[in-house]
């Protein structure tokens, strides 16, 4: 029974319902909240990246385009067309998978270096595209987007968003941990530590990583809608380049291939700024620092780290003899 | 040739000599250390706003250029002492996130020293257009093409002739088998961040007369260096070159003929259409993967 709670798909679940559930007692007021729910959306986003980063070992310096494409979507068909929001999310999100799937597959036979760059282009092309067609995404200025409905019922407020998003987050998080358990996500490990080495034991690796590139673009698409119907409002910042890099930053930075890891990274990253702000003019290379120094003094992540560190305690006095790994 | 086909190959072969200067940054960082630097844009603007401060305070070019380009090399220096090298053994994201970080930490402390506005640099040699086929190019574009043309000879030389240059190159191909025959590549690695912090200095030095300098002036540089070089395959010198000066006339090139709104969008198209039938760039080694 224990050793079943301490498994990440059942311990940690419970774990993050619990904090989830009980965030509210110290969110004193509107602001926290309106923090929690950003936290929650990118926490969505950084657990789909996680999959392709952390999982299948492929890089993205992109998906900021596959949640501004999400944002723009949901804005421009239910804004300006009028279309009910869920449905202009459900086509929205048909479309990023559809984009995701077309161009993933050419892309992904690249490594490396080379996958960066092209997905630091795909990205960069989509927010160009977003500033430059103003008839459509009002360009630099940005959109109005109408508030979430689903029938006659308006979504509004922080206090409702906070516990949509905590659903959608709980229900992203299970979803991740059964692929990864599941034999398509022992395939992508397979793939991460060798793709030759996978291919030979008969795992169709361009198969397997395209299907987690579009996995992961929905994810980033969904909560770019989501994003746009909260807030009211998109901007093409959201699916700059520099938006990309804070996604790529959350998940190496709360740890790689820990779903959990990238819950954390989309915590500290998204509340960190805020923080940051006192510092007014000096904002901006305190940011830099962290993200260097994180990265120097912790190259793993937080959350392994951190596991590691509790595992070498709790083994050490049962046989200290071990040779450590 | 039209005059405008001129002006426009003219104007690009401009703008593609900074960004192969650029791009050469990329790869010696590249080949030393297998890191890509995405800092290397911020040495363009830390060239081009040191060259601005000091001119402001009186300095001659011929003095305040030099310094600009050690003040860049130094913080090149610095970046490997304090950023690299520590983390040595890192995966490659975790040092794209380092050199991102340490971008983001330079333009902050630019925007501290310096300030948001926009400052221009008086050309080299005066600014009387000067005529050539049809054409106008300004004076200050001679010297880009110039200047970056002496470079080009000068690097080959250095990497073709010096025993330093060899022992970079050699690093570059097999950096066990350089270490086993005595050479110092710890040194080599260091070196090469001062080298492209240097190149990095210089172009945003020639292209400030042209298009102004500012805080934030090297990520867009930055980015579209990254691009060449990519596209003319990593790691390679002729390829950085070559890379750079496609995608200069390109660029120019659509911006007349097609559209100027997605100038800044045409880098990009090209090096994912290459990318996707030439997976390791124009130039970059072919090969199976070992296992």
């Amino acid at each position: 029974m224990l050793s079943r709670l301490a498994a990440p798909r059942t311990g940690g679940m419970l774990a993050l319902a619990v904090v989830i559930a009980l965030l509210p007692l110290v969110l004193s007021n509107k602001y926290f909240y309106d923090i929690a729910v950003l936290v929650g959306l990118n926490a969505i986003v950084c657990v789909g990246l996680n999959l392709l980063i952390g999982y299948a070992g492929q890089i993205s310096l992109g998906h900021a385009g596959f949640f501004g494409a999400g944002a723009y979507g949901s804005a421009i068909l239910a804004s300006r067309y009028g279309w009910p929001p869920l449905a202009a999310m459900l086509a929205t999100t048909l479309a990023v998978a559809a984009l995701a799937f077309l161009v993933g597959r050419p892309i992904l036979r690249l490594k490396g270096h080379y996958l960066a760059m092209a997905t630091l282009g795909l990205g960069i092309i989509i927010f160009m595209v977003i500033t430059t067609e103003d008839r459509f995404t009002g360009g630099p200025d940005g959109i109005s987007v109408v508030p979430l409905s689903i029938g006659g019922f308006v979504l509004q407020g922080e206090r409702l968003w906070y516990w949509v998003v905590g659903a959608l987050l709980l229900l992203a998080v299970w979803l991740a941990l059964n692929l990864i358990e599941s034999p398509a996500g022992r395939a992508l490990r397979a793939l991460h530590s060798s793709e030759v080495g996978a291919e030979v034991v008969g795992i169709n690796a361009a198969e397997h990583k395209l299907m987690v590139f579009v996995i992961s673009a929905v994810f980033a698409s969904i909560a770019g809608s989501l994003a746009a119907h909260y807030s009211g409002f998109v901007t093409p910042g959201k699916a700059a380049f520099l938006h990309s890099i804070e996604l790529v930053t959350m998940v190496v930075f709360g740890g790689m291939a820990s779903t959990f890891g990238a819950v954390v990274g989309a915590a500290v990253l998204t509340t960190l700024p805020q923080l940051l702000t006192v510092f007014e003019d000096y904002e901006m290379m305190v940011f830099g620092a962290v993200m260097m120094g994180t990265m120097i003094f912790l190259p793993r992540g937080v959350v392994p780290s951190v596991a590691r560190l509790f595992r070498a305690r709790r083994r050490e006095p049962a046989d200290h003899a071990e040779t450590r790994r | 040739m039209s005059a405008q086909f001129m002006q426009y190959l003219l104007t690009g072969l401009t703008v593609g000599a900074i960004y192969a200067l650029v791009a050469l940054g990329f790869s010696i960082i590249f080949n030393a250390s297998h890191v890509i630097n995405f800092a290397q844009g911020e040495f363009v603007m830390i060239g081009g706003m040191t060259t601005v401060t000091l001119t402001a305070a009186g300095l001659p070019y011929l003095l305040a250029i030099p310094l600009a380009i050690a003040a860049a090399a130094l913080v090149g220096l610095a970046l490997e002492k304090f950023a690299v090298e520590p983390a040595r053994g890192a995966s490659v994201i975790t040092l794209i996130i380092i050199t991102i970080g340490a971008s983001i930490f330079l333009r902050g402390l630019a925007m501290v020293i310096w300030d948001k506005r926009f400052h221009a640099l008086k050309p080299f040699t005066g600014d009387t257009p000067i005529a050539i086929g049809g054409a106008t190019v300004l004076p200050q574009s001679l010297w880009v093409i110039g200047v970056t043309l002496a470079i080009v000879l000068a690097l080959s030389w250095f990497f073709g002739r010096t025993l330093l240059g060899k022992a970079m190159l050699a690093t570059s191909h097999n950096r066990l088998a350089a270490q086993l025959v005595g050479i110092n590549v710890r040194m080599v690695l260091f070196l090469s961040f001062g080298l492209s912090a240097a190149l990095g200095a210089v172009a945003g030095i020639l292209i400030a007369p042209i298009t102004t300098t500012s805080y934030d002036v090297g990520v867009m540089l930055g980015l579209k260096g990254f691009a060449s070089a990519i596209l003319g395959g990593l790691g390679s010198g002729v390829g950085a070159v070559v890379g750079g000066l496609v995608l200069g006339i390109a660029e120019t090139m659509s911006a007349g003929y097609i559209s100027s709104a997605y100038k800044d969008a045409i880098a990009f198209v090209i090096i994912l259409a290459v990318l996707f039938f030439m997976p390791s760039g124009l130039f970059g080694k072919r090969g199976s993967e070992r296992v």
